[in-house]
Protein backbone atom coordinates (compact mmCIF):
# COMPACT_ATOMS: atom_id res chain seq x y z
CA UNK A 1 0.00 0.00 0.00
CA UNK A 2 2.95 2.33 0.46
CA UNK A 3 4.15 2.03 -3.13
CA UNK A 4 3.31 4.24 -6.08
CA UNK A 5 3.45 3.72 -9.83
CA UNK A 6 5.05 6.75 -11.40
CA UNK A 7 5.89 7.76 -14.94
CA UNK A 8 8.75 10.24 -15.02
CA UNK A 9 9.74 12.18 -18.11
CA UNK A 10 13.47 12.77 -17.71
CA UNK A 11 15.57 14.33 -20.44
CA UNK A 12 12.81 13.58 -22.97
CA UNK A 13 12.60 9.90 -22.07
CA UNK A 14 9.67 8.32 -20.22
CA UNK A 15 10.39 5.93 -17.40
CA UNK A 16 7.78 3.76 -15.67
CA UNK A 17 8.73 3.11 -12.08
CA UNK A 18 7.22 1.38 -9.07
CA UNK A 19 8.59 3.20 -6.06
CA UNK A 20 8.27 3.31 -2.31
CA UNK A 21 6.17 6.45 -1.73
CA UNK A 22 9.07 7.92 0.26
CA UNK A 23 11.43 8.05 -2.75
CA UNK A 24 12.37 11.64 -3.51
CA UNK A 25 12.85 12.90 -7.03
CA UNK A 26 16.58 12.94 -6.34
CA UNK A 27 16.69 9.30 -5.22
CA UNK A 28 14.54 8.26 -8.19
CA UNK A 29 16.99 9.93 -10.57
CA UNK A 30 20.12 8.59 -8.90
CA UNK A 31 19.15 5.18 -7.54
CA UNK A 32 16.41 4.08 -9.93
CA UNK A 33 17.39 5.70 -13.23
CA UNK A 34 21.17 5.71 -12.79
CA UNK A 35 21.38 9.45 -13.45
CA UNK A 36 24.00 10.25 -10.83
CA UNK A 37 24.88 13.70 -12.16
CA UNK A 38 22.48 15.31 -9.70
CA UNK A 39 24.29 15.12 -6.38
CA UNK A 40 23.07 14.50 -2.86
CA UNK A 41 24.79 17.05 -0.64
CA UNK A 42 22.68 18.00 2.35
CA UNK A 43 19.43 16.23 1.39
CA UNK A 44 17.51 19.08 3.04
CA UNK A 45 17.34 21.78 0.41
CA UNK A 46 20.22 23.83 1.74
CA UNK A 47 23.10 23.18 -0.68
CA UNK A 48 21.66 23.10 -4.21
CA UNK A 49 23.81 20.17 -5.41
CA UNK A 50 20.65 18.34 -6.55
CA UNK A 51 19.29 21.23 -8.64
CA UNK A 52 17.31 20.05 -11.67
CA UNK A 53 14.87 21.74 -14.01
CA UNK A 54 11.16 20.94 -13.87
CA UNK A 55 9.09 22.41 -16.69
CA UNK A 56 11.96 24.83 -17.26
CA UNK A 57 12.26 26.00 -13.65
CA UNK A 58 15.02 25.09 -11.23
CA UNK A 59 14.11 23.15 -8.10
CA UNK A 60 15.96 21.06 -5.52
CA UNK A 61 15.20 17.41 -6.25
CA UNK A 62 15.77 16.32 -2.64
CA UNK A 63 12.68 18.09 -1.28
CA UNK A 64 10.10 16.68 -3.67
CA UNK A 65 8.61 13.19 -3.84
CA UNK A 66 9.12 11.46 -7.18
CA UNK A 67 5.36 10.86 -7.28
CA UNK A 68 4.74 14.61 -7.30
CA UNK A 69 6.63 15.00 -10.56
CA UNK A 70 4.66 12.55 -12.69
CA UNK A 71 4.14 14.02 -16.15
CA UNK A 72 6.40 17.00 -15.50
CA UNK A 73 9.28 17.63 -17.88
CA UNK A 74 12.44 16.98 -15.87
CA UNK A 75 15.87 17.99 -17.14
CA UNK A 76 19.04 16.89 -15.36
CA UNK A 77 22.63 17.81 -16.09
CA UNK A 78 22.82 14.66 -18.24
CA UNK A 79 20.19 16.20 -20.53
CA UNK A 80 21.99 19.48 -21.25
CA UNK A 81 24.38 18.34 -23.98
CA UNK A 82 22.96 17.90 -27.46
CA UNK A 83 24.40 15.37 -29.93
CA UNK A 84 27.45 14.93 -27.76
CA UNK A 85 28.19 18.64 -27.69
CA UNK A 86 28.40 20.33 -24.33
CA UNK A 87 25.87 22.99 -23.42
CA UNK A 88 27.63 26.33 -23.60
CA UNK A 89 27.36 26.68 -19.81
CA UNK A 90 29.12 23.34 -19.38
CA UNK A 91 31.80 24.46 -21.82
CA UNK A 92 32.19 27.79 -20.00
CA UNK A 93 32.60 26.01 -16.63
CA UNK A 94 35.37 23.87 -18.14
CA UNK A 95 37.03 26.86 -19.79
CA UNK A 96 37.02 28.90 -16.59
CA UNK A 97 37.95 26.02 -14.28
CA UNK A 98 34.79 26.85 -12.35
CA UNK A 99 35.17 24.02 -9.86
CA UNK A 100 37.64 22.27 -7.65
CA UNK A 101 36.23 19.02 -6.28
CA UNK A 102 33.32 19.17 -8.72
CA UNK A 103 30.62 17.88 -6.38
CA UNK A 104 28.46 21.01 -6.55
CA UNK A 105 29.12 21.53 -10.28
CA UNK A 106 26.08 19.81 -11.83
CA UNK A 107 23.80 21.82 -9.53
CA UNK A 108 25.73 25.02 -10.23
CA UNK A 109 25.42 24.46 -13.97
CA UNK A 110 21.70 23.70 -13.84
CA UNK A 111 21.13 26.76 -11.69
CA UNK A 112 23.27 28.96 -13.96
CA UNK A 113 21.37 27.87 -17.07
CA UNK A 114 18.10 28.81 -15.34
CA UNK A 115 19.56 32.06 -13.99
CA UNK A 116 20.15 33.26 -17.54
CA UNK A 117 16.72 32.06 -18.69
CA UNK A 118 15.23 34.05 -15.77
CA UNK A 119 17.01 37.16 -17.07
CA UNK A 120 18.83 37.66 -13.76
CA UNK A 121 22.48 37.58 -14.78
CA UNK A 122 22.85 41.32 -15.38
CA UNK A 123 25.57 42.03 -12.84
CA UNK A 124 27.96 40.24 -10.51
CA UNK A 125 25.72 41.35 -7.66
CA UNK A 126 22.69 39.71 -9.28
CA UNK A 127 24.64 36.56 -10.09
CA UNK A 128 25.79 36.32 -6.46
CA UNK A 129 22.27 36.87 -5.13
CA UNK A 130 20.41 34.55 -7.47
CA UNK A 131 23.04 31.78 -7.35
CA UNK A 132 23.10 31.82 -3.54
CA UNK A 133 21.10 28.60 -3.37
CA UNK A 134 24.12 26.73 -4.71
CA UNK A 135 26.89 26.33 -2.17
CA UNK A 136 30.49 25.63 -3.25
CA UNK A 137 32.62 24.62 -0.28
CA UNK A 138 35.80 24.76 -2.37
CA UNK A 139 35.06 28.43 -2.97
CA UNK A 140 35.14 28.44 -6.76
CA UNK A 141 32.67 31.31 -6.85
CA UNK A 142 34.82 33.83 -8.79
CA UNK A 143 35.32 31.33 -11.60
CA UNK A 144 31.68 30.29 -11.54
CA UNK A 145 30.70 33.94 -11.97
CA UNK A 146 33.25 34.32 -14.78
CA UNK A 147 31.76 31.33 -16.60
CA UNK A 148 28.25 32.75 -16.26
CA UNK A 149 29.37 36.21 -17.43
CA UNK A 150 30.96 34.57 -20.46
CA UNK A 151 27.76 32.81 -21.46
CA UNK A 152 25.78 36.03 -20.97
CA UNK A 153 28.27 37.86 -23.20
CA UNK A 154 27.97 35.18 -25.88
CA UNK A 155 24.19 35.50 -26.01
CA UNK B 1 11.45 8.73 7.06
CA UNK B 2 8.57 6.55 8.25
CA UNK B 3 6.49 4.79 5.58
CA UNK B 4 3.37 6.59 4.40
CA UNK B 5 0.68 6.24 1.81
CA UNK B 6 0.67 8.72 -1.06
CA UNK B 7 -2.64 9.93 -2.42
CA UNK B 8 -3.12 12.47 -5.19
CA UNK B 9 -6.24 14.51 -4.53
CA UNK B 10 -8.86 14.55 -7.29
CA UNK B 11 -10.47 17.77 -6.07
CA UNK B 12 -10.33 19.97 -3.01
CA UNK B 13 -13.57 18.61 -1.53
CA UNK B 14 -12.11 15.11 -1.55
CA UNK B 15 -8.79 16.35 -0.17
CA UNK B 16 -10.46 18.18 2.70
CA UNK B 17 -12.70 15.20 3.52
CA UNK B 18 -9.82 12.71 3.51
CA UNK B 19 -7.51 14.81 5.68
CA UNK B 20 -10.24 15.90 8.09
CA UNK B 21 -11.36 12.36 8.92
CA UNK B 22 -7.86 11.17 9.90
CA UNK B 23 -5.48 12.94 12.30
CA UNK B 24 -2.58 10.97 10.74
CA UNK B 25 -3.15 12.40 7.27
CA UNK B 26 -1.52 15.64 6.10
CA UNK B 27 -1.54 17.77 3.00
CA UNK B 28 1.50 17.89 0.74
CA UNK B 29 2.09 20.98 -1.42
CA UNK B 30 5.57 22.36 -2.20
CA UNK B 31 7.02 19.93 0.33
CA UNK B 32 9.95 22.11 1.33
CA UNK B 33 9.00 22.08 5.02
CA UNK B 34 6.88 18.94 5.17
CA UNK B 35 9.42 16.52 3.64
CA UNK B 36 12.31 18.16 5.44
CA UNK B 37 10.65 17.59 8.81
CA UNK B 38 9.65 14.04 7.87
CA UNK B 39 13.28 13.26 7.02
CA UNK B 40 14.31 14.71 10.37
CA UNK B 41 11.82 12.48 12.17
CA UNK B 42 9.77 15.40 13.48
CA UNK B 43 6.63 14.70 11.44
CA UNK B 44 5.23 11.19 10.98
CA UNK B 45 2.13 11.31 8.77
CA UNK B 46 0.81 7.89 7.79
CA UNK B 47 -0.71 9.34 4.66
CA UNK B 48 0.05 12.39 2.49
CA UNK B 49 -2.56 13.97 0.25
CA UNK B 50 -0.79 15.66 -2.65
CA UNK B 51 -2.74 18.80 -3.50
CA UNK B 52 -0.31 20.19 -6.09
CA UNK B 53 -2.60 19.22 -9.01
CA UNK B 54 -5.62 21.05 -7.60
CA UNK B 55 -6.69 24.29 -9.34
CA UNK B 56 -5.60 26.46 -6.42
CA UNK B 57 -2.89 28.43 -8.19
CA UNK B 58 -3.05 31.64 -10.13
CA UNK B 59 -3.27 35.32 -9.28
CA UNK B 60 -6.23 37.55 -10.06
CA UNK B 61 -6.64 41.28 -9.52
CA UNK B 62 -9.43 43.61 -8.57
CA UNK B 63 -9.39 47.38 -8.02
CA UNK B 64 -8.70 46.89 -4.34
CA UNK B 65 -6.91 43.57 -3.89
CA UNK B 66 -4.64 40.87 -5.25
CA UNK B 67 -6.19 37.42 -4.93
CA UNK B 68 -3.47 34.78 -4.64
CA UNK B 69 -4.29 31.09 -5.04
CA UNK B 70 -2.72 29.07 -2.22
CA UNK B 71 -0.58 27.02 -4.61
CA UNK B 72 0.97 30.10 -6.22
CA UNK B 73 4.72 29.78 -5.76
CA UNK B 74 6.84 32.46 -4.11
CA UNK B 75 8.56 33.16 -7.45
CA UNK B 76 5.21 33.51 -9.23
CA UNK B 77 3.91 36.01 -6.69
CA UNK B 78 7.18 37.99 -6.80
CA UNK B 79 6.82 38.28 -10.59
CA UNK B 80 3.25 39.59 -10.46
CA UNK B 81 3.15 43.04 -12.11
CA UNK B 82 0.62 44.51 -9.66
CA UNK B 83 2.62 43.30 -6.65
CA UNK B 84 5.78 44.72 -8.25
CA UNK B 85 4.19 48.11 -8.87
CA UNK B 86 1.87 48.56 -5.92
CA UNK B 87 3.33 46.40 -3.16
CA UNK B 88 7.11 46.44 -3.64
CA UNK B 89 7.77 45.35 -0.04
CA UNK B 90 5.89 42.11 -0.69
CA UNK B 91 8.08 41.39 -3.70
CA UNK B 92 11.24 42.33 -1.79
CA UNK B 93 10.35 40.09 1.14
CA UNK B 94 9.64 37.19 -1.21
CA UNK B 95 12.92 37.53 -3.10
CA UNK B 96 14.96 37.90 0.10
CA UNK B 97 13.66 34.54 1.35
CA UNK B 98 15.16 31.12 0.63
CA UNK B 99 16.76 30.45 -2.77
CA UNK B 100 15.33 30.59 -6.29
CA UNK B 101 15.04 26.79 -6.30
CA UNK B 102 13.02 26.76 -3.09
CA UNK B 103 10.92 29.75 -4.21
CA UNK B 104 9.99 27.79 -7.35
CA UNK B 105 8.67 24.98 -5.13
CA UNK B 106 7.32 26.66 -2.00
CA UNK B 107 3.71 27.83 -2.15
CA UNK B 108 2.18 30.88 -0.50
CA UNK B 109 -0.17 28.71 1.56
CA UNK B 110 2.75 26.56 2.65
CA UNK B 111 4.88 29.59 3.41
CA UNK B 112 2.31 30.83 5.90
CA UNK B 113 2.21 27.37 7.50
CA UNK B 114 5.96 26.81 7.65
CA UNK B 115 7.09 25.34 10.93
CA UNK B 116 9.56 26.78 13.40
CA UNK B 117 13.23 26.81 12.50
CA UNK B 118 14.10 26.19 16.18
CA UNK B 119 16.91 23.64 16.22
CA UNK B 120 15.45 21.94 19.29
CA UNK B 121 12.06 21.56 17.64
CA UNK B 122 13.77 20.05 14.59
CA UNK B 123 15.87 17.56 16.56
CA UNK B 124 13.77 14.69 17.96
CA UNK B 125 16.73 13.52 20.07
CA UNK B 126 16.17 16.62 22.23
CA UNK B 127 13.51 15.58 24.74
CA UNK B 128 12.33 19.05 25.76
CA UNK B 129 10.18 20.77 23.16
CA UNK B 130 6.65 21.85 24.02
CA UNK B 131 5.88 22.38 20.36
CA UNK B 132 6.92 18.87 19.29
CA UNK B 133 5.96 17.12 22.50
CA UNK B 134 3.50 19.14 24.63
CA UNK B 135 4.45 19.39 28.30
CA UNK B 136 8.07 18.32 27.79
CA UNK B 137 9.63 21.74 28.38
CA UNK B 138 11.64 24.13 26.22
CA UNK B 139 15.31 23.46 25.55
CA UNK B 140 15.73 26.74 23.68
CA UNK B 141 15.07 29.03 26.65
CA UNK B 142 18.21 27.79 28.43
CA UNK B 143 19.98 26.78 25.23
CA UNK B 144 21.28 28.47 22.10
CA UNK B 145 18.53 30.87 21.08
CA UNK B 146 20.18 33.58 19.00
CA UNK B 147 17.67 32.93 16.20
CA UNK B 148 14.63 33.00 18.50
CA UNK B 149 11.85 35.43 19.28
CA UNK B 150 11.60 38.31 21.76
CA UNK B 151 7.99 39.31 21.11
CA UNK B 152 4.96 37.11 21.77
CA UNK B 153 7.03 34.56 23.65
CA UNK B 154 5.97 32.57 26.71
CA UNK B 155 7.71 30.52 29.38
CA UNK B 156 6.85 27.48 27.24
CA UNK B 157 8.18 28.46 23.81
CA UNK B 158 10.31 31.14 22.15
CA UNK B 159 10.34 29.75 18.61
CA UNK B 160 10.30 32.31 15.84
CA UNK B 161 7.99 32.46 12.85
CA UNK B 162 10.61 32.78 10.13
CA UNK B 163 8.51 33.78 7.11
CA UNK B 164 9.63 36.96 5.37
CA UNK B 165 6.59 37.49 3.18
CA UNK B 166 4.22 37.08 6.12
CA UNK B 167 5.68 40.32 7.54
CA UNK B 168 4.32 42.64 4.81
CA UNK B 169 1.22 40.48 4.44
CA UNK B 170 0.47 40.96 8.13
CA UNK B 171 1.05 44.68 7.79
CA UNK B 172 -1.37 44.78 4.84
CA UNK B 173 -4.21 43.00 6.69
CA UNK B 174 -4.08 40.12 4.21
CA UNK B 175 -6.94 37.65 4.55
CA UNK B 176 -6.55 33.88 4.57
CA UNK B 177 -9.31 31.98 2.75
CA UNK B 178 -9.94 28.55 4.20
CA UNK B 179 -11.98 25.54 3.12
CA UNK B 180 -13.25 23.03 5.65
CA UNK B 181 -15.79 20.23 5.72
CA UNK B 182 -18.34 22.75 6.98
CA UNK B 183 -17.68 25.21 4.16
CA UNK B 184 -15.40 28.18 3.58
CA UNK B 185 -14.30 30.87 6.00
CA UNK B 186 -11.93 33.83 5.90
CA UNK B 187 -9.54 34.91 8.67
CA UNK B 188 -7.36 38.03 8.70
CA UNK B 189 -3.68 37.14 8.95
CA UNK B 190 -3.44 39.31 12.07
CA UNK B 191 -5.79 36.85 13.79
CA UNK B 192 -4.64 33.69 11.98
CA UNK B 193 -1.58 32.93 14.12
CA UNK B 194 -1.75 32.06 17.80
CA UNK B 195 1.04 33.07 20.17
CA UNK B 196 2.51 30.04 21.99
CA UNK B 197 1.11 30.73 25.48
CA UNK B 198 0.95 27.37 27.21
CA UNK B 199 -0.02 25.55 24.00
CA UNK B 200 2.92 26.10 21.63
CA UNK B 201 1.90 23.07 19.55
CA UNK B 202 -1.20 24.99 18.39
CA UNK B 203 0.20 27.56 15.96
CA UNK B 204 -2.83 28.92 14.15
CA UNK B 205 -6.63 28.84 14.01
CA UNK B 206 -6.83 26.03 11.44
CA UNK B 207 -8.68 22.92 12.54
CA UNK B 208 -7.15 19.66 11.34
CA UNK B 209 -8.19 19.19 7.73
CA UNK B 210 -8.91 22.81 6.97
CA UNK B 211 -7.18 23.87 3.76
CA UNK B 212 -5.88 27.31 2.81
CA UNK B 213 -7.27 27.98 -0.66
CA UNK B 214 -6.18 31.58 -1.22
CA UNK B 215 -4.67 34.69 0.32
CA UNK B 216 -6.25 38.02 -0.44
CA UNK B 217 -3.88 40.99 -0.26
CA UNK B 218 -5.59 44.39 -0.04
CA UNK B 219 -3.89 47.11 -2.08
CA UNK B 220 -2.75 50.38 -0.54
CA UNK B 221 -3.60 53.80 -2.00
CA UNK B 222 -1.58 54.49 -5.16
CA UNK B 223 0.64 57.09 -3.48
CA UNK B 224 1.79 54.62 -0.81
CA UNK B 225 5.47 53.70 -0.72
CA UNK B 226 6.90 50.59 0.87
CA UNK B 227 10.13 48.75 1.57
CA UNK B 228 11.41 45.61 3.30
CA UNK B 229 14.81 45.43 4.98
CA UNK B 230 16.25 42.14 6.17
CA UNK B 231 19.32 41.95 8.41
CA UNK B 232 21.09 38.60 8.62
CA UNK B 233 24.36 36.82 9.35
CA UNK B 234 25.23 36.38 5.68
CA UNK B 235 24.15 38.52 2.80
CA UNK B 236 21.93 36.01 1.02
CA UNK B 237 20.06 32.74 1.57
CA UNK B 238 19.71 33.10 5.34
CA UNK B 239 16.93 33.68 7.82
CA UNK B 240 16.48 37.14 9.30
CA UNK B 241 18.03 38.19 12.57
CA UNK B 242 15.53 41.01 12.32
CA UNK B 243 13.56 42.48 9.45
CA UNK B 244 11.10 45.29 8.91
CA UNK B 245 8.38 45.81 6.34
CA UNK B 246 6.96 49.32 6.16
CA UNK B 247 4.38 51.06 3.99
CA UNK B 248 3.60 54.77 4.35
CA UNK B 249 1.16 57.23 2.84
CA UNK B 250 2.49 60.76 3.30
CA UNK B 251 1.04 64.17 2.67
CA UNK B 252 3.20 67.30 2.89
CA UNK B 253 5.71 65.63 5.19
CA UNK B 254 3.04 64.17 7.47
CA UNK B 255 2.36 60.44 7.69
CA UNK B 256 -1.31 59.74 7.01
CA UNK B 257 -1.20 55.97 7.00
CA UNK B 258 1.44 53.61 8.34
CA UNK B 259 1.79 49.86 8.14
CA UNK B 260 4.58 48.24 10.08
CA UNK B 261 5.51 44.57 10.27
CA UNK B 262 8.55 43.05 11.94
CA UNK B 263 10.29 39.76 11.24
CA UNK B 264 12.95 37.85 13.15
CA UNK B 265 11.52 38.96 16.47
CA UNK B 266 8.04 37.45 16.87
CA UNK B 267 6.62 34.03 17.63
CA UNK B 268 4.12 35.08 14.98
CA UNK B 269 4.65 37.47 12.04
CA UNK B 270 4.63 40.70 14.03
CA UNK B 271 2.31 43.60 13.41
CA UNK B 272 3.72 46.66 15.19
CA UNK B 273 0.40 48.32 16.04
CA UNK B 274 1.96 50.62 18.64
CA UNK B 275 4.50 51.90 16.13
CA UNK B 276 1.71 52.60 13.64
CA UNK B 277 -0.14 54.61 16.28
CA UNK B 278 2.95 56.76 16.84
CA UNK B 279 3.49 57.30 13.12
CA UNK B 280 -0.07 58.14 12.10
CA UNK B 281 -0.55 61.89 11.63
CA UNK B 282 2.98 62.59 12.85
CA UNK B 283 5.69 64.44 10.90
CA UNK B 284 8.00 62.10 8.99
CA UNK B 285 11.18 62.89 10.88
CA UNK B 286 13.89 61.27 13.00
CA UNK B 287 12.11 61.99 16.28
CA UNK B 288 8.93 60.27 15.10
CA UNK B 289 10.83 57.29 13.75
CA UNK B 290 12.75 56.81 17.01
CA UNK B 291 9.55 57.00 19.02
CA UNK B 292 7.88 54.49 16.70
CA UNK B 293 10.82 52.09 16.92
CA UNK B 294 10.80 52.27 20.72
CA UNK B 295 7.06 51.69 20.82
CA UNK B 296 7.41 48.64 18.58
CA UNK B 297 9.75 46.90 21.01
CA UNK B 298 8.15 47.90 24.33
CA UNK B 299 6.82 44.42 25.00
CA UNK B 300 10.05 42.59 24.15
CA UNK B 301 11.20 39.85 26.51
CA UNK B 302 14.85 39.27 25.65
CA UNK B 303 17.02 36.37 26.81
CA UNK B 304 20.82 36.50 26.96
CA UNK B 305 21.14 35.28 23.37
CA UNK B 306 18.48 37.58 21.95
CA UNK B 307 19.11 40.82 23.87
CA UNK B 308 20.89 42.30 20.83
CA UNK B 309 17.70 42.09 18.83
CA UNK B 310 15.98 44.96 20.65
CA UNK B 311 18.50 47.54 19.47
CA UNK B 312 18.97 45.88 16.07
CA UNK B 313 15.22 45.73 15.42
CA UNK B 314 14.81 49.41 16.37
CA UNK B 315 17.65 50.48 14.10
CA UNK B 316 16.33 48.31 11.27
CA UNK B 317 12.86 49.77 11.62
CA UNK B 318 14.24 53.33 11.69
CA UNK B 319 16.32 52.64 8.57
CA UNK B 320 13.27 51.24 6.81
CA UNK B 321 11.13 54.22 7.82
CA UNK B 322 13.82 56.61 6.59
CA UNK B 323 14.05 54.80 3.27
CA UNK B 324 10.30 54.72 2.68
CA UNK B 325 9.70 58.31 3.77
CA UNK B 326 12.60 59.57 1.68
CA UNK B 327 14.10 61.17 4.80
CA UNK B 328 17.45 59.48 4.26
CA UNK B 329 18.35 61.64 1.26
Amino acid sequence: MDHVDVTLNVNDTEHHLRLDARVTLLDALRDHLGLTGSKKGCDQGACGACTVMVDGKRVVACLGLAAQYEGRRITTVEGLATNGELHRMQAAFARHDAFQCGYCTPGQIMSAVCLIAEGRAHSDEDIREFMSGNICRCGAYPNIRAAIRDVVAEA
Amino acid sequence: MDPFEYLRAADSDQAVAVVTEDPGTSYLAGGTTQLDLMKDGVLHPRRLVDITRLPLGGITHTESAVHVGALTTMEELAADPVVTERLPFVREALLLGASTQLRNMATIGGNLLQRARCRYFRDPTVPACNKRSPGSGCAAITGVHRMHAILGTSDHCIALHASDVAVPLTALDAVVHIQGVNGPRAVPLTRFYLPPGDTPHIENVLQHGELITAVEIPLLPRQARSHYIKVRDRVSYEFALVSAGVALVQEDGVIREARVGLGGVGTVPWRAWDAEDVLRDAPANAETFLAAARAALVGARPLPGTAFKIELAQRTLIRTLETVSGAEQ
